[in-house]
C-alpha cells in the first residue's frame, strides 16, 4: 500500500484578537457590586481572559473575544445589566460572498488545522444560491467501505493533470499509444495567483513553502518569479509558471525543468503551446480562460483541440461569470462545460482546473463534483492569515490585520493548516458519499442532489409551477 | 396515564425464561400541566422597556398593567428590574393598559429588544425559541397578544414555506375528546405486539454523553406521562432509566458502545441506527472533553478518549444483512418491535422498502437539518436531503409498493414546532420524532456549543457535574410536559378545524398544504 497523504499541521495561534460573533455590553455604571457577579462564573472564562488581555493592551481594539453567545451571564446577572449583542465589526467583515461566518472558520480551521465541528444541527437557510443550491449526497445501499478521516481504509485524493489518451493500443503486447505528460497531485488543490491588488510579493515565498509543504503546486505570474525566493529552482515541481499574452517565454532551463506551465488565452495560444513544447515536450501547458460572455463556449471549443491539455476556467473571485449582467455561478458554468464535453466523448482527455468563488471545503468538493478536475484557490489562503477581506489594501490603505507583517513560520503555518482542514473535510465528505478515490468524483452528479431538480420531482408535483426562485 | 400498555400487551408475561432482564417496577409520571417557571433570573423578551430620569415613581404603570411588567417593592425608591417576558409589546396599546401612554410623564419607552439579533438562527428564530419557553413554562401556545410568530422558521424553504389550506368552518363540529392524535407502531401482523403512543411523536436517541442523565430521566419520564417514548441513543443504559424501560427505545448504533442483551431485553423497541440526519455516512462524535468517568464506564472504553462510531455497520452491507440484524434482536426480546433510522439519501425510497422486507416495523428517516449532538459542519449542510423531500419520496414510493399500510413511517431532522408535525403527516410521515425541542423547551437557546470543553453551558448538553446541577430533573420533567401538552392541544385544534377524528387521516393530506413559492394548481389524489 503506498504511503497515506498527509500534511503535518501545527497549531498557530493567532496575532490579533479575534473578531468574534458577539459581544456583552456592560452597564458598570448600575452595578448593585454584589459579588455574585455570573462573569466569574463563565463556562468558558472568556472575561478572565479579556481582562488578561487588556492587561497588556498594545492597542485599540474592541472588548469583544470569543464570547459564545450562550446567554447565560445575560440571565444570570442578579440586576440584568448585561446584554449580548452581534459584534458590529464582525458583521462588517467581508462581502456578500466571503460572510463573516466563512471568514470566522477559515480563521479557526488556520488555526487548528481542525475540522469545524459544532452542535444543535444546522442553523442556515433552507437553501441559496450558488454552491448551497446543491448537497451532497450519500447512501445507505451503496456501502462505502471506509471510516472517514479516522478509520483504517485509504481515500485517495491524488488526481492527475493533463491529456489522456482517449484509448490505449498495443502493439505485440507492447504498449504502442504515446502517452502524453501527466502532473500528479496529491490532492485535487493548487494555489492560484491573486487578484492583482491583493498580491503581496512578501507572501510568494510563503506560498511556495506552502505548496511545498503540502505537495501541491502555486501558480505565480513569470514576471514575479524573482520574488519567489533563493530556493525557487529547487522547487520548480511545486511551481506553476503563469504567462500572459505578452510575457517572454522563460528560459529553456526553467522550462525543461518545470512541470506545468500556464499561459493566458488568446489568438495565438496554439502557436504558443507549440513554442513550449518545443523546448520541453514534456512541459504539461494550461491554458487559463477567463469565464466571461465567451468562456464556455471557448473552453469547449480549446478542449476540442488535441493539442490542448488542461484548461484552468476562471470566474471572478465570488464565484460570478465575468463581465455579464446577470452573471451564471461558477459551478454551472463549470457543468455545462463538463456535460458538453462528456456528450461529445472528450471528456476525460483533458483537465479541467476550476478557480473563483470556492471560499470554503465544500466548495471544493461541490466544484469537483460539478466537473472541475481541480481546484485553485487564493483568497482563503489570505483569510487564514487573519485578513478581514475589508478591501483597504485593494485601496489603497494600511492593512487592519497587518499583513505585511507575518512571519514565515506563522503564514507558512497558518496556510498550510487551512489546506490540510479542507483535505480532511473532503475526505469526510467523499467517505459519506462512499467515493474512494477524487478522480472519481469528479462529475459524479448522482452523488449530489440539486435543488432545482428536488423541488420540481418532490414538490412541483404537488404544488404546481414554482413562481418564486 | 391512560393504562400501562405494558401490562395490555402482556409484556412481562411472555419474556422468555432465560431472560438476563431484570424486573424493576415501572414509574408513573402524571400527565399534569404545572407552572414551570424559567430557570434564569432574567428572562429574555421580545420587548424591554426603558425608564427615563424623569420617572417620578408615582407608580402607575405597576397598577395598570395587568401582566405584573412593573415591580415596584413597597419601601424601595427605585424600581425593580420588570418582568419583561410577560409584555405582551405593541399589542398593548390598542388597551386601556398600555403602559407607555398611561405614563403622565412619558418615562417610559419600549422597543425590541435588540439582544433577539444575536439569539437563534434561520431554523429557530428568536420567536421560535421564545414561545416554546413559553409553551414549557405554561403548557399552552403563546397567546397571539406576544406577536411571536413561532409557526414558521425563517428558512426560506421546506416547512418554513409549507401551509394549510383550512375550509372557512369544519365540515363537522368535533369535541376536543372526540379527536384521537395517537398512533400505532407496529402495522405489520405478525404476532409481536400492538404499541400505540398517545401523540405522534417520541423523543429521539440523545446518549448519556451527549446530553446529561437528568436530561435523559426528564425526557423519559414525560415520554411516561404522554405514553410515547423516549430513546437512550447510542451510549448504554443507565440504570436509573431502568422503572422506564416501558417508555424507552434503546438504540444499536455502529459502535454499539453499551449494548448488551439485558439491556435489548428491557424495552419495547429497539432502534437500529444506521446513519443520523446531521452527520450521515459518518457515524457519531463524542468528543473526548465528554467523555467523562461515567461515560467511559457505562460505554467500556477510556477516559477522554473521542469516540467515533463508524460507520457503516461493519456486519452489515445488504438487505439480508440487515435482516439478520434485526432477526437476532428479534431473537433476543422476542416482544420488541424493530425500528431502523436512515438517513436521507437519493435512494432513501428504496432503502425504506429494504427495511420493510428485512421485517422492521418502523421506518425512520432523520433528514438533514436536525441532530442535537456535534457534527462536522460540512457534514450539517451538504450531506442528503432536507426530511420535507425524503417524507414525500418515500410515502410515494410505499404506497407504489403497496406496503405503506404495513409499516410505520417516523421522521425527524428538523421538526421544531406541533406545526412541523401536522405538515410531515400531511406530506406522508405516521408520525415524528423530536429532539431539539425538548432541548429548548429546557432552557437550550441554540448556541451550538454541544461538543466544547466541558460541553453545553447551560446544563443540558454536558456530562460535567457542576454545568448540569443547572436543570433539575422534576423541573426539566415538567418543562417537557408543558410542552407536549402545549402541542398536543395545538394539533387537535389543527384536526378540529379539518373535522377529523384521528391524525392517521391527515396523513398523506398534501391537498390540504400549499406552497408559497408556487402556483397551487395542481389537483392531487387524496
Amino acid at each position: 500500500m503506498p504511503k497515506k497523504y498527509h500534511i503535518e499541521t501545527k497549531k498557530v495561534a493567532p496575532r490579533l484578537p479575534k473578531i468574534g460573533k458577539f459581544g456583552i455590553v456592560d452597564w458598570h455604571e448600575d452595578c448593585a457590586r454584589c459579588h455574585n457577579c455570573v462573569k466569574k462564573a463563565c463556562v468558558y472564562d472568556r472575561y478572565r481572559q479579556e481582562m488578561e488581555y487588556i492587561k497588556d493592551l498594545d492597542e485599540f481594539n474592541a472588548m469583544f473575544f470569543e464570547c459564545m453567545g450562550c446567554f447565560s451571564c445575560v440571565q444570570k446577572c442578579t440586576k440584568g445589566l448585561l446584554a449580548l449583542t452581534v459584534n458590529p465589526e464582525y458583521e462588517r467583515m467581508g462581502n456578500g460572498y466571503f460572510t463573516p461566518d466563512i471568514i470566522l472558520t477559515t480563521w479557526n480551521q488556520a488555526e487548528t488545522a481542525g475540522i469545524p465541528v459544532s452542535g444543535a444541527g444546522y442553523r442556515g437557510k433552507f437553501t441559496g444560491t450558488g454552491f448551497d443550491s446543491m448537497w451532497t449526497d450519500m447512501s445507505e445501499i451503496v456501502r462505502p467501505t471506509r471510516d472517514g478521516i479516522h478509520g483504517r481504509e485509504y481515500i485517495s485524493t491524488s488526481v492527475d493533470i493533463g491529456r489522456k489518451p482517449k484509448l490505449l493500443s498495443f502493439e505485440d503486447n507492447r504498449l504502442a499509444t504515446a502517452l502524453p505528460p501527466l502532473v500528479d497531485l496529491p490532492a485535487p488543490i493548487i494555489i492560484d495567483i491573486f487578484p492583482e491588488k491583493y498580491q503581496f510579493s512578501h507572501l510568494m515565498p510563503m506560498l511556495l513553502a506552502v505548496a511545498v509543504k503540502t505537495g501541491t503546486m502555486m501558480i505565480v505570474g513569470w514576471e514575479q518569479n524573482g520574488l519567489l525566493g533563493a530556493d525557487k529552482e529547487k522547487h520548480l515541481s511545486n511551481i506553476i509558471f503563469y504567462l500572459g499574452k505578452d510575457t517572454p517565454l522563460p528560459t529553456p532551463e526553467i522550462l525543461k525543468k518545470s512541470r506545468l506551465i500556464e499561459i493566458a488565452d488568446n489568438n495565438k495560444t496554439e502557436q504558443r503551446i507549440k513554442e513550449i513544447k518545443a523546448v520541453n515536450p514534456e512541459l504539461v501547458v494550461a491554458v487559463r480562460v477567463e469565464l466571461d460572455s465567451h468562456g464556455k463556449e471557448r473552453s469547449i471549443e480549446l478542449a476540442r483541440n488535441p493539442i490542448i491539455e488542461v484548461i484552468h476556467i476562471v470566474s471572478d473571485m465570488n464565484g460570478n461569470q465575468i463581465g455579464a449582467e446577470k452573471p451564471e455561478f461558477i459551478k454551472d458554468m463549470t457543468r455545462h462545460i463538463h456535460t458538453s464535453l462528456v456528450k461529445s466523448g472528450i471528456r476525460d482527455e483533458v483537465t479541467i482546473i476550476a478557480s473563483g468563488g470556492i471560499a470554503l471545503a465544500e466548495h471544493m468538493a461541490k466544484e469537483i463534483i460539478c466537473g472541475a478536475d481541480v481546484i485553485a484557490i487564493n483568497m482563503p489562503l489570505l483569510l487564514a492569515l487573519e485578513c478581514r477581506f475589508c478591501a483597504n489594501c485593494r485601496d489603497g490603505f494600511a492593512c487592519p490585520a497587518k499583513i505585511e507583517n507575518i512571519t514565515a513560520q506563522y503564514g507558512i503555518g497558518r496556510m498550510t493548516n487551512l489546506i490540510a482542514a479542507w483535505h480532511d473535510q473532503l475526505i469526510e465528505v467523499m467517505g459519506a458519499m462512499g467515493i474512494r478515490e477524487a478522480r472519481r468524483l469528479r462529475g459524479e452528479t448522482g452523488r449530489a442532489l440539486f435543488f432545482d431538480d428536488i423541488e420540481e420531482e418532490i414538490f412541483g408535483r404537488l404544488f404546481g409551477k414554482r413562481i418564486r426562485v | 396515564m391512560e393504562g400501562s400498555l405494558a401490562k395490555e400487551s402482556g409484556f412481562r408475561e411472555i419474556l422468555p425464561e432465560n431472560t438476563m432482564r431484570t424486573l424493576v417496577p415501572q414509574v408513573e409520571v402524571p400527565r399534569e400541566v404545572k407552572p414551570a417557571p424559567p430557570r434564569y433570573r432574567n428572562e429574555i423578551a421580545k420587548y424591554i422597556i426603558r425608564r427615563g430620569s424623569n420617572c417620578t415613581l408615582c407608580g402607575k404603570c405597576v397598577q395598570v398593567c395587568p401582566y405584573g411588567v412593573h415591580v415596584l417593592k413597597t419601601g424601595y425608591k427605585l424600581f425593580a428590574a420588570p418582568h419583561l417576558n410577560v409584555c405582551v409589546g405593541p399589542s398593548c396599546r390598542k388597551t386601556d393598559h398600555y403602559c407607555i401612554d398611561i405614563c403622565p410623564k412619558k418615562a417610559l419607552k419600549m422597543v425590541e429588544n435588540p439582544m433577539l439579533k444575536a439569539m437563534g438562527d434561520y431554523r429557530w428564530t428568536p420567536d421560535m425559541i421564545m414561545a416554546t419557553w413559553k409553551m414549557a413554562e405554561t403548557g399552552e401556545s403563546p397567546s397571539p397578544e406576544y406577536g411571536y410568530e413561532y409557526e414558521t422558521g425563517a428558512s426560506g424553504g421546506g416547512f418554513d414555506r409549507l401551509r394549510f389550506k383550512f375550509p372557512e368552518k369544519p365540515p363537522i363540529e368535533l369535541r376536543e375528546d372526540e379527536i384521537d392524535i395517537g398512533i400505532v407502531l407496529n402495522r405489520r401482523d405478525d404476532g409481536r405486539p400492538q404499541v400505540k403512543i398517545d401523540v405522534p411523536w417520541y423523543g429521539g436517541g440523545m446518549s448519556f454523553g451527549s446530553v446529561s442523565n437528568v436530561v435523559q430521566l426528564s425526557k423519559a419520564r414525560a415520554a411516561v406521562a404522554f405514553n410515547t417514548f423516549t430513546c437512550t441513543g447510542e451510549g448504554g443504559y443507565m440504570e436509573r432509566m431502568k422503572p422506564y424501560d416501558d417508555h424507552v427505545i434503546t438504540q444499536i448504533a455502529t459502535g454499539l458502545f453499551g449494548v448488551r442483551e439485558e439491556t435489548i431485553q428491557r424495552v419495547r423497541i429497539v432502534e437500529f441506527k444506521y446513519a443520523q440526519g446531521a452527520k450521515p455516512g459518518l457515524g457519531g462524535h463524542l468528543l473526548a472533553d465528554k467523555v467523562t468517568h461515567a461515560v467511559a464506564k457505562m460505554r467500556e472504553t477510556v477516559l477522554g478518549i473521542s469516540l467515533f462510531s463508524p460507520f457503516p455497520f461493519h456486519s452489515v452491507y445488504s438487505i439480508e444483512d440487515h435482516q439478520k440484524h434485526m432477526d437476532w434482536i428479534k431473537h433476543v426480546n422476542r416482544r420488541t418491535l424493530i425500528s431502523t433510522k436512515v438517513s436521507t439519501p437519493n435512494d432513501v425510497d428504496m432503502v425504506a422498502v429494504g427495511s420493510y422486507s428485512a421485517g422492521t416495523h418502523i421506518v425512520h428517516l432523520d433528514g438533514g437539518y436536525g441532530g442535537t449532538g456535534a457534527a462536522p459542519d460540512i457534514a450539517k449542510k451538504n450531506i442528503a436531503m432536507p426530511i420535507e423531500y425524503g417524507i414525500v419520496k418515500v410515502h410515494r414510493f410505499l404506497e407504489q409498493e403497496g406496503i405503506r399500510d404495513k409499516v410505520t413511517l417516523i421522521v425527524s431532522g428538523g421538526l421544531r414546532t406541533p406545526h412541523d408535525i401536522a405538515k410531515a403527516i400531511a406530506l406522508g410521515a405516521d408520525g415524528v420524532v423530536v429532539g431539539t425541542s425538548e432541548l429548548v423547551a429546557l432552557g437550550c437557546i441554540r448556541c451550538s456549543r454541544c461538543e466544547s470543553g466541558r460541553g453545553c453551558p447551560r446544563g443540558i448538553a454536558t456530562t460535567d457535574a457542576e454545568l448540569a446541577q443547572g436543570v433539575d430533573l422534576e423541573w426539566g420533567t415538567q418543562r417537557i410536559i408543558n410542552l407536549y401538552s402545549a402541542w398536543r392541544k395545538e394539533l387537535i385544534a389543527l384536526l378540529k378545524r379539518f373535522g377529523m377524528r384521528s391524525i392517521n387521516e391527515l396523513r398523506g393530506r398534501t391537498d390540504l398544504l400549499m406552497h408559497l413559492d408556487y402556483t397551487n394548481d395542481v389537483e392531487t389524489d387524496t
